[in-house]
């Protein structure tokens, strides 16, 4: 598919480095967790996880994104989606625990209100540096319960989102969803092992990404071999064991970068 | 079990560079779960190359375009992983290398020896890489050149891949075979470009790039077709094979065997099914081995 052509409706302060780009076309068939490769025309395309049917939510950390945060409301962007493999479907009755650090809470929103409008239960813990940079708490709320962490203390609990997860009992949930920075994505991968729950969880990855499409092979895991951005980015925990996930990644060339 | 230039394949079917060729795991997963009878690696260089901006790969009705302008991690760094391949894939591991130059080609594939790769595949036909690629590929000297420098470095078997974008490929499959070329393998993409009419943006982070998938079989046939007619060497066959109807209409045109790029959008296992249907159809025609029907298009008529 060439890239659609997406007009910016309505952009969204959500913190000092992070904003919401509402956008004129809904992808209706979208599963929770599914990305778009957002090509900024003459810079770059990146991969973004949705944040709704018809939203980006997006943190400012390189060319793209700088150039993504001059864009104002009419201007436009291209977009191929939506695509990967997203979050599983909850079901009525089921317990989810959501866990989102930073700008990982993004595919995580439309993914715990899915889960509550099943008539699922939703737990969430959201984590961020600061009060200021927690993002979607209101929706997180909304869905169900919602623990908060912040680094500083300034809302919620003082720590990490591994610190309120290690007094919870991992084992009542059905499913646990997990996306945020690769450190804490790895700690809690280590967490869930211990207490044998991996079976039950998710993780959505992020890699470097070339085709977007699954053909080049630029974000194959080790030591799978699967494919980021079309095997995943979700996987399954169980998928993921042995594998690189908060060892290493890979930059543009394909070279290992320690995490 | 099929032999070319001394690699021993399951089945004929092949991994393309540049296609889930980055890392060791990836290699080995074509092989143990696609059913691949051998795999390429991605195109590998002196040094480290981040490639083109994206976008890099775009889905067309037709086919598919790509530029990604030879990201690799160095032939250095490329060792370890081609070493994986090696230990877990369980099928002959060819290493797709490039260079600017004879002398860097040489030394590309002098640094990639203690991997072990079974063979080489001189890339020399990548449309969109400014100095490298089809560059070399559409010059008959420099083509000859490459290919017996990296003959100089190594006993493995060297395969070249050529360009389609070119007058007359049998003039470079000669200068391929005239430099010690043990294998061509026919064709590169076709160079193509796409235009987005809603801003005037060339799609392709380059601009311009190369045109895979269905669109170019014809293409490839036709050059596979006068390859085969022209040298003594074996012809490998690539560009738009996502069926096992697609490898035996190339087979006939006289390729030895087949590779398989784009194809695995639609599915990785791709390589089994084109390998079981090939088996299926000797049984039907009464043939032997695919041998009896490499080439058979130019003894039909």
């Amino acid at each position: 598919m060439i890239p659609l052509n997406a007009t910016i409706e309505k952009i969204m302060e959500e913190s000092p480095f992070i904003r919401t780009f509402v956008f004129d076309h809904r992808f209706e068939e979208m599963e929770p967790g599914q990305f778009v490769m957002v090509w900024v025309r003459g810079v770059d395309e990146v991969p973004m996880g949705l944040s709704r049917k018809n939203s980006i939510t997006v943190q400012n950390v390189g060319e793209a994104t700088a150039k993504l945060f001059e864009l104002k409301e009419g201007d436009s962007f291209g977009l191929r989606g939506p695509l990967g493999k997203g979050f599983s479907s909850p079901a009525a009755g089921e317990k989810i625990l959501v866990i989102a650090g930073g700008v990982g809470a993004a595919p995580l929103a439309p993914y715990a209100e899915a889960a509550s409008t099943a008539g699922a239960k939703v737990h969430t813990i959201l984590g961020a540096r600061s009060g200021g940079d927690l993002l979607f708490e209101e929706r997180f709320a909304a869905a169900g319960v919602l623990d908060i962490t912040t680094d500083d203390g300034s809302k919620g609990t003082k720590g990490f989102v591994t610190d309120v997860l290690k007094k919870i009992d991992v084992s009542s949930y059905d499913n646990i969803a997990v996306c945020g920075p690769e450190v804490m994505m790895g700690f809690i991968f280590k967490i869930l092992q211990e207490k044998e729950v991996l079976d039950k969880s998710e993780f959505s990855l992020h890699r470097y990404f070339k085709c977007g499409i699954g053909v080049c092979g630029a974000c194959c895991i080790d030591r799978s071999g699967l494919r980021v951005c079309k095997d995943g980015p979700v996987f399954s925990g169980v998928q993921l064991v042995d594998s690189e996930l908060g060892k290493y990644a890979r930059d543009a060339s394909g070279r290992r970068v320690k995490i | 079990m099929y032999t070319l230039t001394g690699l021993e394949m399951k089945n004929p079917t092949i991994l393309a560079a540049g296609v889930l060729g980055t890392t060791g795991a990836s290699l080995c997963r074509v092989a143990r779960e696609g059913g691949a009878g051998a795999v390429v690696t991605k195109s590998i260089g002196p040094e480290p190359k981040y490639g083109h901006s994206n976008p890099s790969m775009v889905k067309l009705d037709c086919g598919f375009l790509n530029a990604m302008g030879l990201p690799n991690p160095s032939y250095a760094e490329f060792v370890q992983e081609l070493e994986i391949a090696k230990k877990d894939s369980g099928v002959p591991v060819i290493a797709s290398i490039f260079g600017g130059n004879p002398e860097e080609f040489a030394e590309v594939a002098q640094g990639l020896l203690p991997g072990q790769p079974d063979a080489f595949e001189l890339n020399v036909s990548c449309p969109h890489a400014e100095g490298y690629g089809a560059a070399i590929g559409s010059n008959p000297c420099l083509v000859e050149a490459v290919t017996a420098a990296v003959k100089e470095v190594t006993d493995l078997p060297v395969w070249v891949k050529l360009t389609p974008n070119v007058a007359d490929i049998t003039a470079i499959g000669k200068a391929a075979e005239a430099g010690g070329a043990d294998a061509v393998v026919a064709i590169n993409t076709v160079k193509g470009m796409a235009i987005d009419i809603e801003s005037g943006y060339p799609v392709l982070g380059n601009r311009s790039g190369g045109l895979s998938g269905a669109a170019v079989k014809p293409v490839a046939v036709k050059c596979v077709y006068d390859l085969y007619a022209a040298l003594e060497i074996p012809v490998v066959g690539v560009g738009g094979v996502a069926s096992w109807e697609d490898a035996v209409e190339m087979m006939m045109a006289g390729a030895a065997a087949v590779q398989v790029g784009s194809a695995v959008y639609d599915r990785t296992d791709v390589f089994s099914e084109i390998s079981s249907g090939i088996e299926v159809f000797l049984q039907r025609k009464g043939y032997s081995d695919a041998r009896d029907f490499v080439g058979l298009a130019h003894e039909a008529v």
